[in-house]
């Protein structure tokens, strides 16, 4: 048995693990990469917390984007006007988001599909747009938005610690404590009503449940995510601006959740990683290729959209699911005194999809102690591990 | 029909019409705690219904629903639970991406005492509940014998064990009422008897209303049978009487009983 039964010895171990590992990562690479990993991880919050609404709540929302707008302009208020620290300005930040989904979920409870979608496609388009708004543009700065002062290094740090590295820290701090709470909370009771809501309503009425509550809970629980993600951005780039969220940012992120994975936490890392890298790859092949102008300024958007199409077509339950697909397939291969089955499960006949490791609560039951507790806790970037499973879409 | 604790069920003229339609006219009946009722009819009498009346899917125009000597008046399909009633669905309901123990303890998601809040700091007071609806919902997998697909999914399953999936997840609520909407539908004859076998054996336990086309199951298992035509009560009592009523052999039975 021992302590890492529970599941708040595994979480933080997994979410320790991850600290530890983003630690070598962003200490080991320069100011340049420190900052692309600070903007792969406020998009992992975002992301992360879509996933759960999407994946496991089965509500599609295009308008992510202006909860991360709500996040950015509410840190840079409370630290402009009232001198806020730091992590009292990301948790206001990450608050008055949620409040905003409260909103927000009450209305989109009682939508469905394309409906829903529409909505919250006008929430994104709509939004951004209040800063430049007549009577606001004195308190939200137009166009030009809200600068944010940038956070200072502790001196303990030393003198020249790039302030870089130090806005990375804070992004992958957020990350890494919004894995951890979005792995406990979907690991559990709420991922599974959350889930049986999304899959037959009327049974899971018929079980108690009430669906529209559970559904604005997600959204809340959603904005949150996304709110803290719009604060790391406005601490990231000092600057807090309708520009940062145009209705492209809302889209990228639903890619990056279908991508990664529909409904799993790790799934958020790998969709947000490929946000950020991919196209930053993609620009730096084509300034070094030696094609004429037209063309190199073109190719970045081209090979993006490529390396979305080829994902979808090769892994189409997402990144995160084909892994496991894979990780599957080899565990089959092993001699059986090495294969740990699911209770009940015949030994091929297991699907892929219940090898994901301990954040399936059977498994953890059922077997003993998991060899491999944090299923994703290997990976840098995955601090609070896995919490739901690559279920489809249900629409 | 008298009220009293002894009848948790009782249904008093209730009356319902779509549009012009009539689905119910003045149907009474009720069903005593312990006791399996049958509620059967040609396609269109009434049956389904009947059970969305009493899950609050459907309001009556007129007539009450009485619950445990209460009437119910504006219940909600989620509150059921809570109020002791619970209810399988024709096509299953079961939750296709949840494994079958999942499915099972969101059945048990009313005897749940973690919160949100317990839940996103993964307290070890969630462990333990959690823990606690898995045990329960592990003994019913267990009673109805497909606690070896616990973790499966229930598209994996055949028809049969999925619907024992959806009978242990009705029955995992501690229910005082279970509302059974056509388990026989789909099985074959061998799952029909286990099935049978499974419905007996909650006698002496929460009341069963029991809607169903397939009359072998219901003159087997039934104490009493309650018979719709058109939306009207032709007929009730024990099976063998209901069986030679000419009433009901005219609007229904006459040719099946024939048959058989």
């Amino acid at each position: 048995m021992g302590a890492f039964r529970l599941t708040l010895v595994r979480h933080l171990a997994g979410a320790a693990a991850g600290l530890v590992a983003l630690y070598v990562l962003t200490t080991s690479v320069g100011p340049y990469r420190d900052l692309q990993i600070a903007q792969a991880a406020y998009l992992t919050c975002a992301v992360a917390g879509l996933t759960v609404l999407t994946g496991l709540g089965g509500q599609i929302s295009l308008g992510h984007g202006a909860f991360m707008a709500v996040g950015a302009y509410t840190a840079a208020l409370v630290s402009a006007h009232w001198g806020w620290p730091l992590a009292a300005m990301l948790a206001a930040a990450a608050v008055v988001t949620a409040l905003a989904g409260v909103l927000v979920g009450a209305v989109a409870a009682r939508l469905e599909g394309p409906y829903l979608a529409g909505a919250t496609l006008a929430f994104a388009v709509g939004l951004p747009g209040l800063a430049n708004y007549s009577h606001l543009t004195g308190l939200l700065g137009g166009q030009n938005g809200l600068t944010v002062t940038p956070p200072v290094p502790p001196a303990a740090l030393g003198e020249t610690f790039p302030l870089e590295r130090w806005q990375a820290w804070i992004a992958c701090a957020g990350a890494v404590i919004t894995l951890f709470l979005l792995a406990n909370l979907t690991g559990g009771r709420f991922g599974r009503t959350l889930r049986a809501g999304r899959d037959d309503e009327i049974a899971a009425a018929l079980c108690g449940l009430r669906v529209a509550r559970l559904r604005i809970a997600a959204t809340v629980v959603s904005a949150a995510c996304a709110g803290l993600a719009g604060g790391l951005l406005a601490v990231v780039a000092s600057l807090a601006a309708p520009g940062a969220f145009p209705l492209t940012l809302s889209l990228q992120l639903i890619a990056a959740v279908i991508i990664g994975g529909l409904g799993t936490l790790p799934g958020a890392v790998w969709g947000a990683l490929i946000l950020v890298f991919v196209p930053s790859w993609a620009s730096d092949a084509a300034s070094s290729s030696g094609l004429s102008h037209d063309v190199a300024s073109n190719l970045p958007l081209a090979i993006y959209g490529l390396v979305l199409i080829a994902v979808t077509l090769a892994f189409p339950r997402g990144l995160q699911g084909g892994l496991r697909d894979i990780g599957g397939a080899a565990r089959r291969r092993l001699p059986p005194s090495l294969r740990r089955f699911a209770p009940g499960g015949g030994a091929p006949g297991v699907p892929a999809t219940h090898r994901g490791g301990a954040d399936e609560p059977t498994t953890d039951q059922a077997s003993a102690p998991d060899p491999d507790p944090e299923g994703a806790g290997g990976r840098d970037d995955d601090g609070g591990g896995a919490g739901g499973r690559g279920e489809r879409l249900r629409r | 029909m008298s009220g009293g604790p002894s009848q948790p069920l009782e249904l008093r003229e209730v009356t319902v019409r779509f549009g012009g339609l009539v689905a119910l006219e003045k149907v009474s009946l009720s069903a005593p705690p312990g006791r399996v009722t049958g509620v059967i009819g040609p396609n269109g009498a009434g049956k389904t219904t009947l059970f969305n009346v009493v899950c609050g899917f459907v309001r009556p125009r007129s007539g009450e629903v009485r619950w445990r000597g209460r009437p119910l008046v504006r219940h909600r399909p989620h509150r059921l639970t809570r109020l002791g009633i619970a209810r399988t669905l024709q096509g299953l309901g079961l939750f296709p991406g949840l494994t079958v123990l999942e499915n099972v303890m969101v059945g048990a998601d009313r005897h749940a005492r973690a919160g949100l809040v317990s839940g996103l700091l993964a307290l070890p007071r969630a462990d333990r509940d959690d823990a606690a609806l898995r045990e329960r919902a592990m003994a019913r997998l267990d009673e109805l014998g497909v606690a070896g697909e616990a973790a499966r999914r229930p598209g994996e399953l055949p028809y049969g064990a999925q619907k024992r999936v959806a009978l242990a997840r009705a029955l995992v609520a501690d229910p005082d009422l279970l509302l059974l909407d056509e388990p026989a539908a789909g099985l074959s004859a061998a799952e029909i008897e286990e099935l049978a076998a499974l419905i007996r054996g909650l006698r002496g336990g929460p009341a069963v209303v029991l809607v169903e086309h397939h009359m072998d199951l219901v003159m087997g298992v039934c104490d009493q049978v309650v018979v719709l035509d058109f939306g009207r009560v032709i007929a009730a009592g024990p099976p063998a009487e209901v069986r030679d009523d000419p009433a009901v052999l005219d609007a229904y039975l006459g040719e099946e009983v024939r048959d058989a």
